[in-house]
Formats: structure tokens, C-alpha cells, sequence
């Protein structure tokens, strides 16, 4: 691995060196490493690029890590990942991707990954992308996420990206059973001319489900951003969704959440709220010895954190 | 020392320029000085003029004999002014330890924030990690605050009302705040209020009404005519008797 793909990986999955426990990198259409434990198989698909990965039941504390990189200029793959995850797990799956595109064209990730969550699990799904490169060539990737949880069953995804993505579009379904759980957070900014968009789909199907979805977003310069969040409650359920948004420059910003009630006992609330830095912040931010400019990237930096 | 030299302040109102600061000059020396007077009297006015969040229309600012008039905010907060907001700012993802390392310029143990917050009556362990957003009250955003201008310790403090919302924590606290501050950090502490019990601890009290200096002197001199409404107005009356 040269020094641009351990950077990636730094970036995308924390990882300064080869992880512990099961992991797969895939760097540029290939396989840079693979390690499978007693509880958690990961075998490559045949009739499609990509893998399953199989995690037994009853399996704790393990982590899982299937960082992306790429670095070959031009390079556009779809990748499926098929997460089965067994009853009473619990565990720590870290996925990301990283594109490095030195070159004028355009470099295309589009990871599909689909999860099925078994009864009484609990999942925390970390997914960070990360773009870099002083090539003219665009950084695209297309995340899409299916999750299916089973009763009782708990998925966390915390998903990031905060630099280098020229467009993004995001995509997530999640279909809920009995007492299970999901909590959603995203953190993007985006700068330049860059484009993201997301799209939340949760149906709320099982007796006493729940969601939240909570998006905080930076758009800084000419960039645009649109966050689609729908929450359908099918049952008795709770779901809340909610996009807060700092705005600036010439940036744009839609939010558009939108919730269904079709159960009487089906609870659901959306929240949406896009602006500007306050002024008043900047100021008590400056008062205390830091420029404006310093202020700003506090601000920025303690929204995202 | 800081000293405003024939400061004026005005701003349009409808096509008129209205004077909310009518050409003041103060010297304020080290020590503690109360600012009060009747609401809409230019307080807060003043005091964001020396914070630098507003420039005066006319005049000078100068601290310690350099004039600063042109100053910007974040100059003037290095210089050593420091300003506590009558309505404390919030800001979501920022914690409170967040903003005391900020105040105080550079790395804090939780021993030491925990110092300045425990001098406001805040459990350190309780509030260090807590996000400064709309889950504080108001009450605890203000002494918050006033933690953040003890980590500063600079030569100047304005306080715009810190009384105000302190809610359950007790007037003798914060009575107590403000003396630890003036016996370890010296310098000038600049109070706007209203509360008799914080003029009482005053060195100096400057009464300001209707933009102007109506008194200035020394708290035995001045506070007695307050309270018996000599230069005093009436709301001030009302405020003090309550």
C-alpha cells in the first residue's frame, strides 16, 4: 500500500496501520487484504463485484472493517455488500471510502450496501468518504444503505463527509420490525461546486419501532445540498427526523422532510432549520481573542463535531 | 485605565439621527465600578462600545493611554477586555469546556475548569461535556458565562446585568464571584445593574440616563442620592425597591 492509500485509510477508517479483528480493503477494484475471524466470514460475491459477510450469532464486542480506496484516475465500480448479522450480536462495523484522483477523470464509487439485522442485535455502522487530489477529475460516490432490522434488533449508522466529495448522492431505505431500533447521524459539508444529496426512507413497520434521523450540514460556497427524509409510521411507533443546516456564501440548502402517519398510534415529528451563522455568535466568539475567520471554523467545526 | 473621551453614539431612526450616547467622558480606574441608570439609558450601548461590537459615531476609547477607538473586537479581547453578554449566545456542538479552553486561550485541565465553574456554583463533572445549546436554562448560560470571563482574567471586565436569570444560585454567590475576581486579577470590573446589592460593593457608581452621565463618584457619594431619588428616575427607584 503507497503513502496516498494509507493516508486514505487514515482518513476514512482512523487506521494507521492493519486492523484487529475481520477485516477487507479494497483498493482499486481489488483485493488488498482480507481477514475473517471464528464469528465473522466475509467471502467474495461471484456473480457481482463485492462480498457477504456473515456474522454469527451471539457474537460481542468484535469490529469489522471494509475500507474503500481509490486512486487510478477514471476508475468508476459498484460494489454489494451484503451484511447478514446473526441474533444477539453485538458489534462495530467501520466502512468509508476514500477516492484520491490525480488525474482529469472523473473517479466513480457507488457502494450498495444491504443489511440484515438479526433479532436482538445491536449494530453501530460508521461510514466516513473522504476525497482528495489536485486533479481536475471528479470524486463521485453514490452510497446506498438497506437495512432491515428483526425484533429487537438496534442499528446505529453514523455516516461523515466533510471534505473532497465533488457529488454525492446518498440513499437509504430502512424497514423496521417489532421494538427494533434505528438512529441515524449525518454530518456533511460541502465547498466548491460540490453536490449532495440525500434520501431517507424509514418505514416503521413493527409494534413499537423507532427512529431518529438527524442530519446536520455545512454548505460552504457555491455548493448544493438537498436532504430528503421521509419517515412512514405503519404501526405503533415513534419517528423523528430533523435537518439543521449553516448555510453560506452563495450555498444552497433544501430540506424537505416529510412524515406519514398510517396507525393511529403512530407518533412522528420532523424538524428543519437552515441559516446563517448568527452574528451574535461570531461576536462572543471574537470577544474571547479569536478572529472572525477563527470564529467561523469554530462555529463550523463544533456543529459538525 | 480606560478612558472615554467625548464619546457619542447615534443611529437612524426613521431618517433621524437619534443619540443614544451624548458625548461621555469617564475615566474608569482600576477597581470596581457599577454603571447604572434607567433601562434605555445607553448601558449596554456603553459597554458594547468598549467591548468594540459597536463604534462610536464620535470620540475616543483609550486603554491604559492608547486609544483604541479603531480597535477591532477580537484586538480589544487581546489587548484585555473582556464582556459578558446580558443574553448569553448559544452555540450547538460547542461544549462548555469548549468555550472556557477558548476564554482561557489555551489548554485546560478539568481540574481547572472545574475551578472557574465551581466558583459560579456549576458541578464541573456535570457541565464540562454538556453542549452550550438550548438545553442550558438561562440561569446557567449566564454563569457560564461569567466562568468564561474569570478563565480570561484579563485587566478589563464588562458585565452587561449578570444578575439577571441567575436563577437559584444566590446573589451573595456571585457578590462573592466578583470580589475573588477584583482580589486576584486587580484591573477594572465594570458591572451594569440594577441591584442595590451590587452597587453596595462598588468602589465607584456612574449613573446613566437618557445617554448621559448624570453621576459619577464614589458608591458612598452617589448610591445614597439613588436611593433617596435625587438623580435617580423613577423606574430605577422601582427596580431597586423590588
Amino acid at each position: 500500500m503507497d503513502a496516498i492509500q494509507k493516508n486514505l485509510l487514515e482518513q476514512v477508517a482512523d487506521l494507521h496501520e492493519i486492523p484487529t479483528g475481520a477485516y477487507n480493503i479494497r483498493a482499486n477494484g481489488g483485493l488488498a487484504g482480507r481477514n475473517t475471524t471464528a464469528n465473522i466470514d466475509i467471502i467474495t460475491k461471484e456473480d457481482k463485484p463485492g462480498i457477504d459477510i456473515i456474522i454469527k450469532d451471539g457474537t460481542k464486542k468484535e469490529s469489522l472493517h471494509i475500507p474503500v480506496l481509490l486512486t487510478q484516475t477514471g476508475l468508476k465500480e459498484s460494489v454489494y455488500n451484503d451484511f447478514i448479522i446473526g441474533e444477539d450480536c453485538d458489534v462495530t462495523i467501520i466502512a468509508g471510502c476514500g477516492i484520491h484522483n490525480g488525474g482529469k477523470e472523473g473517479t466513480e464509487h457507488s457502494g450498495i450496501h444491504s443489511f440484515i439485522v438479526g433479532k436482538n442485535s445491536r449494530v453501530k455502522y460508521v461510514e466516513k468518504h473522504y476525497g482528495s487530489g489536485e486533479g481536475t477529475g471528479e470524486r463521485i460516490m453514490n452510497p446506498t444503505t438497506i437495512i432491515e432490522l428483526k425484533e429487537g434488533a438496534y442499528l446505529e449508522m453514523d455516516t461523515v463527509q466533510i471534505k473532497g466529495v465533488d457529488s454525492t448522492k446518498r440513499t437509504t431505505k430502512a424497514t423496521l420490525g417489532d421494538d427494533s431500533t434505528l438512529v441515524i447521524k449525518e454530518k456533511i459539508m460541502t465547498h466548491g461546486k460540490q453536490t449532495a444529496e440525500t434520501d431517507f426512507e424509514v418505514n416503521l413497520d413493527g409494534v413499537n419501532s423507532g427512529a431518529n434521523v438527524i442530519s446536520r450540514s455545512v454548505a460552504k460556497d457555491d455548493s448544493y445540498q438537498l436532504f430528503l427524509s421521509k419517515i412512514n409510521g405503519n404501526n405503533k411507533c415513534n419517528g423523528h427526523t430533523e435537518c439543521d443546516a449553516i448555510i453560506m456564501d452563495n450555498a444552497c440548502v433544501r430540506a424537505v422532510p416529510e412524515i406519514t402517519a398510517n396507525h393511529i398510534d403512530a407518533s412522528l415529528i420532523h424538524e428543519a432549520a437552515i441559516g446563517k451563522i448568527a452574528g451574535e455568535q461570531l461576536i462572543k466568539l471574537m470577544t474571547l481573542g479569536l478572529t472572525e475567520a477563527e470564529a467561523e471554523a469554530q462555529i463550523v467545526s463544533g456543529f459538525l463535531k | 485605565m480606560l478612558e472615554l473621551r467625548n464619546v457619542s453614539y447615534c443611529v437612524d431612526d426613521n431618517n433621524t439621527q437619534k443619540e443614544i450616547i451624548k458625548n461621555i467622558s469617564v475615566k474608569i480606574d482600576n477597581g470596581f465600578v457599577a454603571i447604572t441608570g434607567p433601562n434605555g439609558g445607553g448601558k449596554s450601548t456603553l459597554a458594547k462600545l468598549i467591548a468594540g461590537i459597536l463604534k462610536p459615531t464620535s470620540g475616543q476609547i483609550l486603554l491604559d493611554g492608547e486609544d483604541i477607538t479603531e480597535a477591532s473586537i477580537t484586538d480589544r479581547a487581546n489587548m484585555g477586555i473582556s464582556f459578558a453578554f446580558q443574553q448569553p449566545v448559544r452555540f450547538k456542538g460547542i461544549t462548555v469546556k469548549d468555550l472556557i479552553t477558548l476564554a482561557a486561550g489555551k489548554k485546560i485541565t478539568v481540574t481547572e475548569a472545574c475551578k472557574y465553574l465551581s466558583e459560579v456554583g456549576l458541578c464541573a463533572k456535570e457541565y464540562i461535556n454538556r453542549e452550550v445549546n438550548a438545553s442550558l436554562s438561562g440561569g446557567e448560560l449566564k454563569r457560564i458565562e461569567i466562568a468564561m470571563i474569570m478563565a480570561r482574567g484579563t485587566k478589563v471586565s464588562v458585565f452587561d446585568e449578570p444578575e439577571a436569570g441567575i436563577d437559584l444560585w444566590s446573589f451573595k454567590n456571585l457578590i462573592q464571584v466578583f470580589e475573588n475576581m477584583h482580589e486576584k486579577l486587580g484591573g477594572s470590573i465594570i458591572i451594569i445593574s440594577h441591584q442595590e446589592r451590587i452597587l453596595n460593593i462598588a468602589d465607584e457608581i456612574i449613573v446613566l440616563a437618557n445617554g448621559e452621565v448624570t453621576a459619577h463618584g464614589k458608591k458612598d457619594d452617589v448610591l445614597p442620592g439613588l436611593l433617596c431619588g435625587d438623580v435617580g428616575c423613577k423606574t430605577l427607584m422601582d427596580k431597586i425597591e423590588q
